[in-house]
């Protein structure tokens, strides 16, 4: 579903701190699986998921989805697709604070230009979902780390995409929060969503719902596991 | 359509969400932005009118007023000038008059005494502008006494006062009797103050006043156009007390705009990092920051002018009283017809509100059009 | 999630641009009460021959503007600047040189 071919990623090009990230990644993600990227800091996994998820373009190399070659659309397109078929829960949850859960939920909503109440429905559909429909009028920065976190799978799954993209979702959380997350995961998994996550955390790696562990190490692909 | 709407009005909610997370902020900046629209519209509204009005007023005056000047400064009209100026082609009427001032030491203020061209005034009575019924409590038949400037005490009984809606031309006015008017102010017989002729024709008057100025050549004529001309220039932007305000006004502006594009907080550069990631494309970005400047100045034009127009002529310039009293001592009540010029409206509206949406959108341009992947970073 | 904040500025926005029309609607109807007033000003003036309006009685030059002479302001003194308030809201008339020159200047 989404192929990646000789994709390389230099930051600063030309400077005097030019630093190459990722140094040629061929990979293939199919679709409906939920895959893992492994590596330790500095392995270049959150700048492949920024790539995959069309945050950024590659300085070489091509990114296809469904065949369709995106990574030199401009912008505008890019976004769009971006809405449309990628959500994001990152590392930090990167939540607008002063507004409350339900606000934040609909944000990438907005520039569609649906109307309110649907979004607002959906929003409401999704905190119920991940049993948190109580808290939908808190604020954000009253919500616990865990709360916090459902927002945010909340907010990436608003727009319905085909891929959830996840960075280090439980770096934040404690055991059993962790477990809870990886219960939500298998549910992803089960309903047929494709999930590409990274993280070094052996209770997300080791755990059954995930089915393809991909390996990196200093911007390089080390070894498949199946 | 209903797409482009539905966005704009979430674009919309984002955006006073966000400036309802410092209200007091921006409460504050809407305030000062209010006052300043307001300042600016009282002034540029009672200017306007007052002009307008004197122009209203005005238009019937003396087509040429004739002076004499010894070395430079006014002097009495001697007699035989009158019929020097004999039949000029085009003069229908020609008057001496009788004008000048007094200063009443009781209450410190100035009066123009006047003999009215038509007469009508009877010998040992006066007719009182409404400024002296209100200063010194003057009533039909009261007496009063002046001192005049060579000691000698007069007294007259008031006959009447003057209709109030008239103040603006006839506050300070005393009307008296010909004769009386000589013995106060002990004018010789057969002079006047100055001559006011009528001229039909107004393509004549520069014509005439030429004529006069060769027949009198130490007279000055005043022409009606240079009556109007006077009170059109009132208020210039250009000078004094005007230009200070202005200034003022601009550099307040200035500073307003400056804070607003004076770069943003890591807080708000993080906002828009996350609006990116999340889909928002960098046009979302600039039109939700559009809305916000946009919205912010339309409501303080909008209610510093409404403000301003009561202000002005509703409540009758309250706030403009001392300024124009300076120090006199009567000042005429009056209730300005409203005049309003719609250019003026519209060029404050465009200086207004359309630099402060520029001001807005300059911090957060770099900002929007960056990579959402830095957010990634974090 | 009471009402949405865009409706509350609509509405707030949409009154404040009613009052903004209001306000020339009522300029138009007060023109009109007060015409009277002005008519009635025009009226004496003509019949008097006034030529200045009574605003700014605080000295005898500055009473009749349009025809107080250049050095009204001096009389008092020949290092009498302005000192007046009103001399900072309007300027001695600027009266124009006739097409033959005067025999006093201007």
């Amino acid at each position: 579903m989404i192929e990646l071919r000789d994709v390389r990623k230099i930051f600063n090009q030309g400077q005097h701190n030019e630093y190459a990230a990722l140094s040629g990644i061929t990979l293939t993600i199919e679709a409906k699986r939920v895959t893992a990227l492994r590596g330790p800091s500095g392995s270049g996994k959150t700048t492949l998921l920024t790539l995959i998820g069309c945050l950024a373009r590659p300085t070489s190399g091509r990114v296809s989805l469904h065949g369709r070659d995106i990574s030199g659309l401009p912008e505008r397109f890019l976004t769009e697709i971006r809405r449309q078929t990628f959500g994001f829960v990152f590392q930090q949850f990167n939540l607008i604070k002063g507004m409350s859960a339900l606000e934040n939920i609909m944000l990438p909503a907005y520039p569609t230009g649906q109307p309110h109440a649907e979004l607002t429905a959906r929003a409401e559909a999704l905190l119920e979902r991940l049993r948190l429909a109580h808290r939908g009028n808190a604020r954000v920065e009253w919500l616990s780390g865990g709360e916090q976190q459902r927002v945010a799978i909340a907010r990436a799954l608003i727009n319905n995409p085909e891929v959830l993209i996840a960075d280090e979702p439980t770096a934040n959380l404690d055991t059993a929060l962790a477990k809870e997350f990886m219960a939500i995961l298998e549910s992803f998994g089960e309903e047929g969503r494709t999930v590409i996550l990274t993280s070094h955390d052996p209770l997300v790696v080791e755990s059954a719902a995930v089915h393809r562990v991909v390996n990196m190490r200093d911007g390089l692909l080390v070894e498949h596991h199946d | 359509m209903k797409f482009w709407l539905e966005r704009q009005r979430h674009l919309i909610d984002f955006t006073l969400a966000s400036l309802a997370r410092r209200k007091a902020k921006n409460l504050g900046l809407l305030a000062v932005f209010t006052l300043l629209v307001f300042v600016l519209a009282s002034v540029m509204l009672f200017s306007h009118a007052l002009r307008h009005e004197a122009a209203l007023v005005l238009k019937d005056s003396p087509e040429i007023v004739l002076q004499r000047l010894v070395a430079g400064r006014h002097d009495l009209i001697p007699p035989g000038y009158l019929d020097a100026i004999g039949r000029i082609r085009g003069v229908q009427n020609t008057q001496g008059r009788l004008w000048g001032y007094y200063y009443d030491s009781v209450v410190k203020a100035n009066y123009t005494f006047m003999v009215p061209p038509d007469g009508g005034i009877e010998k040992g009575t006066i007719v009182v502008g409404p400024a002296l019924e209100r200063e010194r409590g003057l009533a039909e038949n009261n007496g009063i006494s002046f001192r005049s400037y060579n000691g000698q005490l007069f007294s007259y009984t008031i006959a009447k006062v003057l209709p109030r809606p008239s103040e603006l031309v006839s506050a300070d006015l005393v009307l008296m009797n010909e004769a009386d008017f000589r013995a106060f102010f002990t004018y010789p017989e057969g002079h006047y103050t100055d001559i006011a002729l009528s001229v039909a024709n107004p393509l004549e008057v520069r014509n005439v006043a030429s004529k006069l100025a060769n027949i009198l050549p130490d007279s000055r004529p005043i022409l009606r156009e240079e009556v109007l001309r006077t009170y059109a220039s009132m208020f210039d932007w250009r000078e004094g007390l005007m230009l200070a305000l202005l200034s003022a006004a601009l550099l307040a502006f200035a500073i307003l705009a400056w804070e607003k594009a004076s770069g943003l907080s890591a807080e708000e550069k993080r906002e828009i990092g996350i609006l990116k990631a999340v889909g928002w494309e960098t046009g979302d970005v600039i039109k939700m920051k559009l809305w916000e400047g946009g919205l912010l100045s339309l409501t303080a034009f909008l209610l510093g002018f409404v403000a301003a127009y009561l202000q002005v002529f509703r409540f009758n310039a309250p706030l403009f009283e001392p300024v124009l009293k300076g120090w006199s001592v009567l000042y005429p009540r009056f209730e300005l017809v409203p005049a309003i010029d719609g250019l003026q409206v519209a060029t404050l509206f465009f200086f207004t509100v359309f630099p402060y949406m520029a001001a807005v959108l300059v911090p957060i341009w770099r900002a929007a059009v960056t990579d959402p992947d830095a957010v990634m970073r974090a | 999630m009471n009402s949405r904040p865009s409706a509350v500025v609509f509405t707030a926005v949409g009154l404040l641009a009613l009052a903004f029309g209001g306000v020339f609607v009522d300029a138009a109807w007060l023109s009109r009460q007060r015409a009277g007033d002005v008519s009635e000003m025009s009226a004496l003036a003509a019949r008097l021959g006034l030529t200045d309006l009574a605003l700014f009685t605080e000295a005898r030059y500055t009473r009749h503007p349009s025809q107080a002479d250049l050095h009204s302001a001096f009389q008092d003194h020949p290092l009498a600047l302005e000192h007046f308030p009103s001399g900072s809201l309007i300027t001695p008339p600027r009266h124009e040189i006739l097409v033959r020159a005067t025999a006093s200047p201007d």
